[in-house]
C-alpha cells in the first residue's frame, strides 16, 4: 500500500473513556497539513490524507467499526451473503440513500462505480484489487464491455462474482475504491471529478481554493440521523508541520494532520500540559532497507546476512527521537500473522565483518545507498553509511526525489541498497498476504514493481497462493500460521534489513473532543464524522 | 515603430516556442515513471502498462511534444498527472496570491529602498551613506531561504509580530514580500543614491541653488524623474527574477502560488504542471520585457525603438 | 542585479588602479574576508577540530536530540551528532569548489560567446545572441532545479548546471562591450591590415574584456555560492554526507525553533562569503572603472 497510507490498528495505549457523555453536535474544527490534497476521488486517491478525507463526502457497502479492523455494513443493510463455494458475494443496498444532489442510491450505482475503477480510463492505482472479479480482466483488456461477474439485481441487489476463493476480498469491498459514485455527477464534472467530488457522506465539500483550503459542511439529510457530529470541517494545506504546531497552541487548529513535527516532538511530549493531547500509535508499517540480490556481492546471502548484523537499529531509532518500535521480522507487531517469538539478526558488527571476510569480502567493497530527500531520510541514510563503512562497506548516498528513487529502485539491477524511509511499505488492509504479494513475490519482482530486493523463490510464492485459498473461519489461524513461517523463511535470506515499525504521535486541541480510536483509526486515520468539540 | 514591434513580437514567439521545447526536453529524460506514480505502489504492471497507454506516454518524444504544441496553441497545457485536474485552471488559481506576492514586493523595494537611497546621498560620506550602503550590500548577499527562516524566527516566532505563515491578509503578506523583495531593496537604494548625487552634482542644479530654489524636495524629485527609467526597466527584470524566487519563498512561508504549485510538481514530477509553469513564466518574462522596450522611450524619449 | 560596463581600464593605468583599490575600504574588508574563507578551505584539515562527517555517539542526547553550542562541540552538533563548526569548515571547500569551478567555467563561456556574438556578422551571430534572449526568458532558478533533478545530483553536477545558467548575462554584457570596441578605430584600423577575425579577437579584443572578466569572476562567486546554498536548500544540490552549508539548513530547518543554532550558523556563512564576493568585486570594478557602474 503507499507509504502514506499509514493506517495501523490502536494500540491499547489509550484508555477508553466509557463514561463520556453523548458527543455535542454542531461546532467546526480545523486540521492542517502540509501537502495539498491531490484528489478526493475515491477510484483514484491513495494516500494517507486523502484516505480519511475522502470519507467524508463517500460511503461504501462496507465500513470499520471504530477503531477498530472488524467489518460492518454501511450503505448495504447487512453483511453480504457468501455462496457455498465462497466465490459469490450478494449485498444489499440500504433503500432510501440519496447523493448530494438528491437522486436515491440504486444498485446499478455500485455495479458502475466498481466497473468505473477497473476501467483504465479512471487510471486507478486500485484496479489490481479488483481484477479477481469474474470478466474484469477481460474488460480491461478491452475484451468485453462489460464485467460479467456485477451484476445490479432488481433496485437493491448487488451480486460480485469471483473467479477464485479470496480470504481478503471483504477488506477489499471496504476500500476507498469501493466507494458509491454517481455516473451523472462523473460525467459532469468532465475529468475532474477529484475536486468536485459529490457522494453520499456525511459531509459536503463546499469550497476548495487550491492550495490554501477545503471546507467541508454537514450534509443535513444524512442517512445515519446521529452522524456527523461537527457542522463543519475545514482543512488547511500548506502549513509547515513546525507552524502548524505554533497555529494549534495558539489555537487555529485543532488537528495537525501530519503530526506532531520532529523539531518540537521531544519538547512536547516531555510537557505535562499537553499529555491530554497527544495519541501515539504503533502503525502497520515496516521501514527497512532492502538488498538487492541480483547486484555483485549482494547475490551473496552472507553478505545480506553480514549487513544484516552491521546495522544499529538502535541508533537509527535515537535519531528519529524514538518514534518506532525496533524490527525483528517482516511483519508489524500489529498485523495477523506477527510472530512475537522472531529473533531476527543482532547488532554485531564484528560478526558481521568477520562473515564478510568469509564471503571473500574482507576488505569490504563499493556500493551506493538510495534515499528520498525528505527529512529524516537522508539523516537515517547517513547513520546506516556511518553502520556499513564501520564493516568495510563503502556506500555512497543517492538522495533524491521520492519518485526517483522507486525507479531506480524497481528497475532489475540498478539500486543496490535502499532505504525505504518515507515509502516503507504499510497495509492496504489488515492481512498478511498485503505484505507478501505486493513486496516479496516472484510476481512483483518486475520492472516498476515494489520489490526491490528483486528477491525470488518460487517455492514461497506457491505457499502463499495455497493459504490464500484458506477462506472458511477454521483456517484462519491454520492459514495465519502459515505466512508466519512464510516470512520467518524470508528473514533468513535477507533481502531486506527490517528497521522500525513507525509509531505514530497525533495531536489534538483541547477544545476537540476526540480519543485514539477517531485520530489513530486503524483504516480512515481521522474519523471526522465522529469528531466533536467541547461547549 | 510598428515593424520593431512586429520584430519583437516574432523574436517573442521564438523564444517561447524555444523554452517550450528545452522544457519539454528536459522533464521528458526525468528518470521517473509517471505512469507508475499514477498508479501508486499496490498496482500490478499490467495496470501501469494500461495507464501508460492511457496518458500517451508510450509515444515517440516527438510525437509527445507535437501534441503538446498542438494543444498549447489552444491553450490547452494538458492535466496534472496527479490531481488529473487542466493545468490551466491550476494555474489560473495561483496566479492571483504570485501576483500578490509580487506587487508586495515591489511595492516594498520601492518604499524601502528610494527614502534609503535618497538619505543616504543626503548625507554622503557621513554614517547614515555607510549604513544604508552595507545594507544594500547585506540584502544582495543574503540567501533568500535562509532570510525568510530567520524572518520567520525573529518577527513571528520570537516577537510574535507577523503569522507564521499561510495565506491571508497583508498580515500574512509581508514577511514573504519582505524576503522577496529585500534583495531589490538594496539596488533601488543604491540606484536612487547615485542619480540623487549625479543631480546634485550638474550645473543647472548649482545654477538653481544660486538662484535660491534650494528646497530640497526639488532637487529630490528631479532624482526621481530621471530614476523612473531604470525603475521601469528594473520592474520589467524582478518579474524574472520573481519567478524564481517565489519557489522558495512560498514554500517556506506556505504561500499558495505558482511557486509552490510547482514545487509540489517537481518533488512528485508532476510533468505536466512542471512544463506549464515554466512555459507560464517565460512568456510572462518575455511578456515584461516586450513591455520594458515599449514604454522606455515613451518615458524618456532620448532611447528609441531599436 | 545589471551591471554595465563602460569603458575598460587601459593598461598603463595599473598603478592608478591599485591605489584606488586600496583606498577603497569596502574593497580591502572584501579581500580580507574573501582570503579568509579561502584560507579556511585549504586548511580544513587543519582548522576543523573533529571529522566533519563523524556521528558522535555523544553528539546526540539520549532521546536524539543535537547539542548545543559551547563545550567539545563550539557551534553545537547537528542532527546526527557531526561537530557543526567542522562541518561549516569543509563545507567551505564545497561551496567554493562551484563557487570558482562554476563561476570560472561561466566567465570564460560568457566571455567567448558575447565575443563571438558580437564579432561574427550574419546569422551565426545573430543566432547565437537570440539563444541567450532564450535562455534570458527562463526562470534561472527553476531551471536549475529541474535540471539537478533530472541528472543525478553532486558537486560537479551543480557546478555544470550553474555554469550553464550564469554564463548568459555575462555574455549579453561582453556582447555590447565588444560591439562598442570593434566599432572603435583601432579595431577597424586592424581589419583594414587585414588581420583575421581570430587575431582582432586574440590581439585586440581579449585584453580589454580582462577587467570585465575580474569584475565578474568575483561577483560571480558570491551569486554562484547563494544559488548552489539554494539548490542545497531544496536538496538537489551536494550530496550527503559531503558538508555543505545549503545542506546543512536543508537537514535542520524545520529545527529553527528548537535548534536556531543549526540554521543560523551556516546562513551566516553563506552571508559573509557572498558579501565578500560582491565587495571585492565592487570594488575591483570602481577601481578598474572610476567612471562605471551606477
Amino acid at each position: 500500500m503507499n507509504r502514506y497510507l499509514m493506517v495501523g490498528i490502536t494500540l491499547a495505549l489509550s484508555t477508553f473513556t466509557l463514561a463520556q457523555a453523548a458527543p455535542t453536535r454542531g461546532g467546526s474544527v480545523t486540521v492542517s497539513y502540509k501537502d495539498d490534497v491531490t484528489t478526493l476521488d475515491p477510484a483514484v486517491g491513495y494516500d494517507i490524507q486523502n484516505w480519511g478525507i475522502e470519507k467524508m463526502v463517500f460511503d461504501g457497502l462496507l465500513d470499520y467499526e471504530v477503531g477498530t479492523t472488524k467489518l460492518t455494513p454501511r450503505l448495504a443493510t447487512a453483511m453480504p451473503k457468501v455462496s457455498s463455494d465462497g466465490k459469490t458475494y450478494t449485498f444489499t443496498l440500504r433503500p432510501g440513500v440519496k447523493f448530494h444532489n438528491g437522486r436515491e442510491v440504486v444498485a446499478s450505482d455500485v455495479v458502475y462505480s466498481l466497473t468505473r475503477v477497473l476501467d483504465p480510463k479512471t487510471k486507478s492505482p486500485g484496479q489490481s484489487f479488483y481484477t479477481s472479479i469474474a470478466g474484469a480482466q477481460a474488460f480491461v483488456d478491452g475484451k468485453a464491455k462489460t464485467v460479467s461477474g456485477l451484476k445490479a439485481v432488481g433496485k437493491y441487489g448487488v451480486t460480485v462474482a469471483l473467479e477464485a476463493p479470496n480470504a481478503a476480498f471483504l477488506n477489499i469491498m471496504a476500500m476507498n475504491f469501493a466507494f458509491v459514485v454517481p455516473k451523472e455527477a462523473v460525467a459532469a464534472a468532465n475529468g475532474d471529478f477529484g475536486h468536485k467530488p459529490l457522494g453520499t457522506g456525511p459531509f459536503k465539500l463546499t469550497s476548495w481554493p487550491s492550495g490554501q483550503q477545503l471546507v467541508f459542511e454537514r450534509n443535513p439529510s444524512y442517512y445515519l440521523p446521529s452522524l456527523p457530529y461537527l457542522d463543519k470541517v475545514t482543512i488547511k494545506v500548506g502549513l509547515d508541520p513546525s507552524v502548524a504546531f505554533l497555529s494549534l497552541t495558539r489555537g487555529e487548529v485543532d488537528i495537525l494532520g501530519d503530526g506532531i513535527p520532529p523539531a518540537q516532538f521531544l519538547q512536547v511530549v516531555k510537557d505535562p500540559k499537553y499529555k491530554a493531547s497527544i495519541f501515539s500509535q504503533t502503525t502497520v508499517n515496516t521501514s527497512y532497507m532492502s538488498l538487492n540480490t541480483g547486484v555483485g556481492p549482494l547475490k551473496d546471502l552472507r553478505v545480506r546476512q553480514a549487513i544484516n548484523m552491521a546495522i544499529n537499529k538502535t541508533k537509527v531509532l535515537r535519531i528519529i527521537n524514538g518514534r518506532g518500535a525496533l524490527a525483528k521480522g517482516y511483519l508489524p507487531p500489529l498485523m495477523p500473522g506477527y510472530d512475537a517469538s522472531e529473533v531476527g539478526y543482532k547488532y554485531d558488527p564484528a560478526a558481521a565483518k568477520a562473515l564478510l571476510a568469509k564471503a571473500g569480502f574482507a576488505g569490504g567493497f563499493d556500493t551506493v545507498l538510495y534515499t528520498t530527500s525528505t527529512d529524516p531520510n537522508p539523516r537515517i541514510a547517513q547513520s546506516l553509511q556511518q553502520d556499513l563503512a564501520a564493516v568495510g562497506i563503502r556506500a555512497s548516498i543517492k538522495s533524491q526525489a521520492q519518485s526517483t528513487v522507486t525507479e531506480a529502485a524497481g528497475t532489475k539491477n540498478t539500486a543496490p541498497l535502499v532505504w525505504s524511509g518515507g515509502m516503507a511499505w504499510t497495509q492496504d488492509f489488515p492481512d498478511p498476504s498485503d505484505f507478501f504479494w505486493p513486496i516479496l513475490s516472484c510476481k512483483s519482482a518486475v520492472q516498476g514493481g515494489y520489490n526491490w530486493p528483486f528477491y525470488c523463490d518460487k517455492a514461497l510464492d506457491a505457499r502463499a497462493a495455497r493459504a490464500d485459498q484458506l477462506v472458511a473461519p477454521a483456517q484462519q489461524v491454520a492459514r495465519l500460521k502459515e505466512y508466519a513461517s512464510i516470512f520467518a523463511a524470508l528473514n533468513k535470506q535477507a533481502p531486506w534489513v527490517p528497521i522500525y515499525h513507525e509509531v505514530r504521535y497525533m495531536m489534538k486541541s483541547e477544545r476537540l473532543v476526540a480519543d485514539s480510536s477517531l485520530l489513530n483509526d486503524p483504516i480512515h486515520n481521522i474519523d471526522y464524522e465522529r469528531l466533536s468539540v467541547s461547549k | 515603430m510598428l515593424g520593431f514591434l512586429g520584430s519583437r513580437l516574432l523574436q517573442s514567439l521564438l523564444v517561447l516556442l524555444a523554452a517550450s521545447f528545452i522544457t519539454f526536453t528536459l522533464v521528458f529524460l526525468l528518470p521517473a515513471d509517471p505512469a507508475r506514480m499514477v498508479a501508486g505502489p499496490s498496482a500490478s504492471v499490467q495496470t501501469v502498462t494500461s495507464i501508460r497507454h492511457e496518458m500517451g506516454l508510450d509515444r515517440p518524444f516527438l510525437g509527445q511534444y507535437g501534441a503538446y504544441l498542438g494543444r498549447l496553441v489552444q491553450g490547452d497545457l494538458g492535466r496534472s498527472y496527479k490531481q488529473n485536474t487542466p493545468v490551466s485552471t491550476l494555474l489560473a488559481s495561483r496566479i492571483g496570491p504570485t501576483l500578490q506576492l509580487m506587487l508586495g514586493a515591489i511595492a516594498l523595494e520601492l518604499l524601502i529602498g528610494l527614502p534609503l537611497g535618497i538619505w543616504a546621498a543626503l548625507s554622503r560620506g557621513r554614517w547614515p551613506d555607510t549604513v544604508v550602503m552595507g545594507l544594500a550590500f547585506l540584502g544582495a548577499a543574503a540567501p533568500q531561504f535562509w532570510l525568510a527562516l530567520s524572518l520567520v524566527y525573529l518577527l513571528a516566532y520570537r516577537f510574535n509580530l507577523f503569522p507564521l505563515g499561510g495565506y491571508g491578509g497583508l498580515s500574512h503578506l509581508f514577511l514573504p514580500a519582505l524576503t522577496l523583495g529585500i534583495g531589490g531593496a538594496g539596488w533601488y537604494a543604491r540606484m536612487m543614491r547615485s542619480q540623487l548625487l549625479e543631480v546634485l552634482s550638474q550645473d543647472y542644479i548649482r545654477t538653481a541653488r544660486a538662484k535660491g530654489q534650494t528646497a530640497r524636495g526639488v532637487l529630490i524629485g528631479h532624482a526621481l524623474r530621471n530614476a523612473t527609467l531604470p525603475i521601469a526597466t528594473m520592474i520589467g527584470l524582478d518579474i524574472g527574477t520573481f519567478m524564481g524566487g517565489v519557489v522558495v519563498v512560498e514554500s517556506v512561508f506556505g504561500w499558495p502560488g505558482l511557486g509552490r504549485l510547482v514545487w509540489d510538481a517537481i518533488r512528485v514530477i508532476d510533468i505536466p504542471i512542471i512544463v506549464g509553469v515554466v512555459i507560464f513564466s517565460a512568456f510572462v518574462i518575455t511578456l515584461s520585457n516586450l513591455l520594458a522596450d515599449f514604454v522606455q522611450p515613451l518615458i524618456d524619449p532620448r532611447v528609441r525603438y531599436r | 542585479m545589471t551591471v554595465t560596463l563602460n569603458a575598460p581600464a587601459r593598461p598603463k593605468s595599473r598603478n592608478r588602479t591599485l591605489t584606488r583599490f586600496r583606498r577603497n575600504p569596502a574593497a580591502i574588508v572584501g579581500l580580507v574576508v574573501c582570503l579568509l574563507i579561502v584560507l579556511a578551505a585549504l586548511a580544513a584539515p587543519w582548522l576543523a577540530p573533529h571529522d566533519p562527517d563523524f556521528q558522535f555517539p555523544e553528539g546526540l542526547t539520549l532521546e536524539g536530540a543535537p547539542q548545543p553550542p559551547g563545550g567539545l562541540y563550539p557551534l553545537g552538533t547537528d542532527l546526527l551528532g557531526r561537530d557543526l563548526l567542522s562541518r561549516l569548515i569543509w563545507g567551505a571547500r564545497a561551496s567554493l569548489t562551484v563557487g570558482f569551478v562554476a563561476n570560472g567555467a561561466a566567465v570564460l563561456l560568457g566571455v567567448l560567446i558575447g565575443a563571438l556574438g558580437a564579432l561574427t556578422r550574419g546569422w551565426v551571430g545573430t543566432a547565437i545572441m537570440r539563444f541567450t534572449d532564450v535562455m534570458l526568458a527562463f526562470p534561472v532558478l527553476l531551471l536549475a532545479i529541474a535540471l539537478t533533478a533530472i541528472l543525478k545530483p553532486s558537486l560537479w553536477i551543480v557546478a555544470l548546471v550553474i555554469a550553464l545558467i550564469n554564463w548568459v548575462p555575462i555574455a549579453r554584457v561582453v556582447y555590447s562591450e565588444v560591439a562598442s570596441l570593434r566599432e572603435r578605430e583601432f579595431v577597424e584600423a586592424a581589419g583594414a591590415v587585414g588581420a583575421g577575425a581570430g587575431r582582432i579577437l586574440t590581439r585586440h579584443i581579449l585584453p580589454h574584456l580582462i577587467p570585465t572578466a575580474l569584475v565578474w569572476g568575483s561577483l560571480g562567486v558570491g551569486t554562484t555560492v547563494l544559488l548552489e546554498a539554494t539548490l542545497s536548500f531544496l536538496g538537489v544540490g551536494v550530496q550527503p554526507p559531503t558538508p555543505s552549508w545549503g545542506g546543512v539548513i536543508n537537514e535542520s530547518q524545520s529545527y529553527l525553533t528548537t535548534a536556531p543554532w543549526l540554521v543560523l550558523a551556516p546562513g551566516a556563512a553563506i552571508l559573509l562569503t557572498s558579501l565578500g564576493f560582491n565587495l571585492l568585486g565592487e570594488g575591483l570594478r570602481d577601481a578598474l572603472d572610476p567612471k562605471g557602474g551606477r
